[in-house]
């Protein structure tokens, strides 16, 4: 109780000297942790890519990391960052469940391989039925396992899962008793490559399904449409130099996987399982096309299913998704997570 | 008469007690208000009708899955949990503790070891811990033995070490054998301290605990804390945080119940 009450406090506190969201603004500040899909924004930040588009509308972005993942996704919530890199599960589940109106304004990568269910000792996804399986419960590995049970005909009523943090998923899955886990990377490559384990089922079959994004406070992007502008061209001139097949391209990966920890060889193998929409118009026409409806219609049945509205929620439906070209999913009078493809257009029409 | 000396009457030391809590709970109440007058979705101060909605759900409805009433069967997992743990390190601490302080021979050859043990941040040991213990439930026990047991022999045995020695000798000189001293002077005396010293662990316990149902569990009042925040449940985790002081002050009360019954005479000055 001490302890809710003293965060009470703070947030009282801060929340009397934090800005109107509606109002206009100079200063901006952006969460991101570290994952393959995200590195782009560390690296713009060290190469000036950031300040050259701040400078051009007028702005300043501050690029923050946050070293765990969730707590950003929370901060973001909080009304502390005014956009954050996202999976789209946890977009939903976590600022738009709690009525943070949230707008996704870049598509930028989807999951192909970077998660996985790992099994001991067994080649198909089959083999999991009755076992004890290690995940973050709750978060997209819960969903991805979700998925490939149903891919073998199984419930999650089938197998027994046990809370594990990310960070502790590659030394609770070599204890000897463990067989059965779901992570993402870089943990998925190093359970993967342990002995007799393998793995059976990742999101390389379930295309489109992860989705990583950038998502910005909705009200502040109204009031300031020139952070989105600035944001989208950060991203894809990032993008363009990260892709290139040269020395250049190269470098810049390597000052990526500097970045995130981890060897260029590792990072350079993560980016395989990771499809990057470097085209603008590409992610438009992700975001546009009427497989990511069935996507998040997927998601949100999952994150319902799981409780994740929380308990008051009468239905799936409860909160709303829009989506490019009006349509919406779910109640239309609370949509509070928005796929806006408006200043991806901007980019891919060269209007930025 | 000099404000030093004004002391509280029992009821009013009770009021004053309660005053700066009152105001607490009433800033939350307030600041939850204004949170949700803006955003009546808001998760991150839950009204406390919120609270009882969502621990109603989890105190009186059985889960889907498993059949259990959760907040009653996490209670239970970690009261266990904790119970072993600490019941390990007591009976290891007296045990140990005790011999440690009566013969200076096993003080000289084992307390080092004790020591080394006693500085190792336990929490840094989990992924060994997990490997040498499994994932189970041994692993949890594990780590609050680990983390509190040293403490508590180290505190024991130095407490007995410096028994007078003047009543060591007299008892010695009406015939007492090393055994005797042990049972009859040096057990009597620890007794109250262990008590004393198992206090003081409860908190670190708990903290142990909490980390340990963190890492890898499927049932407990920290595995629900740390499911729960992937969505920014404040609604679960407050009233849970809440619930978890009350039981540690219900388990030092307890202690404090015990030693007094038990042993009056150390607590002669205080009663």
């Amino acid at each position: 109780m001490t302890a809710g009450l003293a965060l009470a406090l703070t947030l009282t506190a801060c929340g009397g000297g934090a800005s109107d969201p509606a109002e206009p603004r100079t200063d901006f500040a952006i969460g991101w942790s570290i994952y393959a899909g995200w590195m782009p924004w560390p690296y713009a930040e060290q190469t000036g890519i950031v300040k050259k588009w701040a400078d051009k509308y007028g702005i300043t972005i501050d690029v923050v990391q946050v070293n765990d993942y969730v707590e950003s996704v929370n901060q973001y919530t909080a009304g502390k960052l005014d956009g954050v890199t996202v999976a789209s599960m946890d977009a939903l589940t976590i600022p738009a469940a709690s009525g943070k109106d949230t707008s996704a304004i870049i598509i930028g990568d989807y999951s192909n391989g970077n998660d996985g269910v790992v099994l001991k000792g067994a080649g198909n996804i089959a083999a999991i039925r009755g076992r004890t399986v290690y995940l973050a419960e709750l978060s997209v590995s819960h969903y991805l396992l979700a998925r490939g049970l149903e891919s073998a005909g199984l419930a999650l009523t089938d197998v027994k899962t046990v809370n594990t943090s990310d960070a502790d998923i590659v030394s609770a899955f070599a204890s000897p008793q463990a067989n059965a886990a779901v992570a993402w990377n870089p943990q998925l490559s190093e359970i993967a490559r342990m002995p007799g384990a393998s793995a059976v089922f990742t999101s390389a079959q379930i295309p489109g399904e992860i989705l990583d994004l950038l998502a910005v406070d909705t009200a502040t992007l109204a009031a300031n449409p020139n952070l989105g502008k600035a944001l989208a061209g950060i991203w894809y001139e990032t993008m363009a130099i990260m892709t290139r097949q040269d020395a250049t391209g190269a470098e810049a990966r390597a000052a990526m996987a500097k970045l995130a920890g981890t060897t260029p060889e590792a990072f350079e193998a993560q980016l395989k399982t990771t499809y990057l929409y470097a085209e603008p118009a590409s992610a438009v026409q992700a975001a546009s096309a009427p497989e990511l409806v069935t996507a998040m219609t997927r998601v949100r049945d999952f994150s319902y299913s799981k409780g994740l509205f929380g308990p008051g929620a009468p239905s799936a439906d409860t909160v709303g998704m829009a989506f490019p070209g009006n349509r919406t999913l779910g109640n239309p009078q609370n949509v509070k997570l928005r796929f806006d493809a408006s200043f991806m257009q901007m980019a891919a029409d060269g209007k930025l | 008469m000099r404000l030093v000396n004004r002391r509280p009457t029992p009821k009013g030391g009770l009021l004053l007690g309660a005053v700066p809590l009152l105001v607490l709970a009433v800033l939350y109440v307030v600041a939850a208000a204004a949170r949700h007058a803006e955003n009546p979705a808001d998760k991150i101060l839950p009204t406390f009708g919120m609270m009882v909605q969502a621990m109603g759900t989890l105190l009186a409805q059985p889960d889907p899955l498993s059949g259990r009433l959760i907040f009653w069967a996490d209670t239970f997992a970690s009261l266990q949990r904790l119970g072993l743990g600490l019941g390990i390190a007591s009976l290891t601490a007296l045990l140990l503790g005790l011999a440690l302080g009566v013969l200076p021979l096993l003080r000289a050859s084992l307390g080092p070891v004790v020591t080394t043990v006693a500085v190792v941040p336990p929490v840094a040991l989990l992924p060994v811990l997990f490997i040498v213990f499994g994932l189970g439930e041994t692993a949890k026990v594990a780590l609050i033995v680990i983390g509190v047991a040293p403490f508590m022999v180290r505190d024991l045995a130095l407490h007995v070490s410096a028994i007078p020695a003047e009543q060591m000798l007299k008892a010695q000189t009406l015939g007492a054998s090393s055994w005797q001293l042990a049972l009859r002077l040096a057990l009597p005396m620890a007794m109250p301290r262990l008590i004393a010293s198992l206090r003081l662990s409860l908190g670190p316990a708990w903290v142990y605990l909490i980390a340990a149902e963190a890492v890898a569990s499927d049932i407990g009042l920290g595995y629900r804390i740390f499911l729960v925040r992937r969505y920014l449940s404040m609604d679960i985790i407050l009233p849970y945080v809440a619930w978890i002081s009350l039981l540690a002050i219900a388990c030092d009360l307890a202690l404090l119940w015990l030693s007094r019954w038990a042993f009056p005479w150390a607590h002669g000055a205080k009663r």
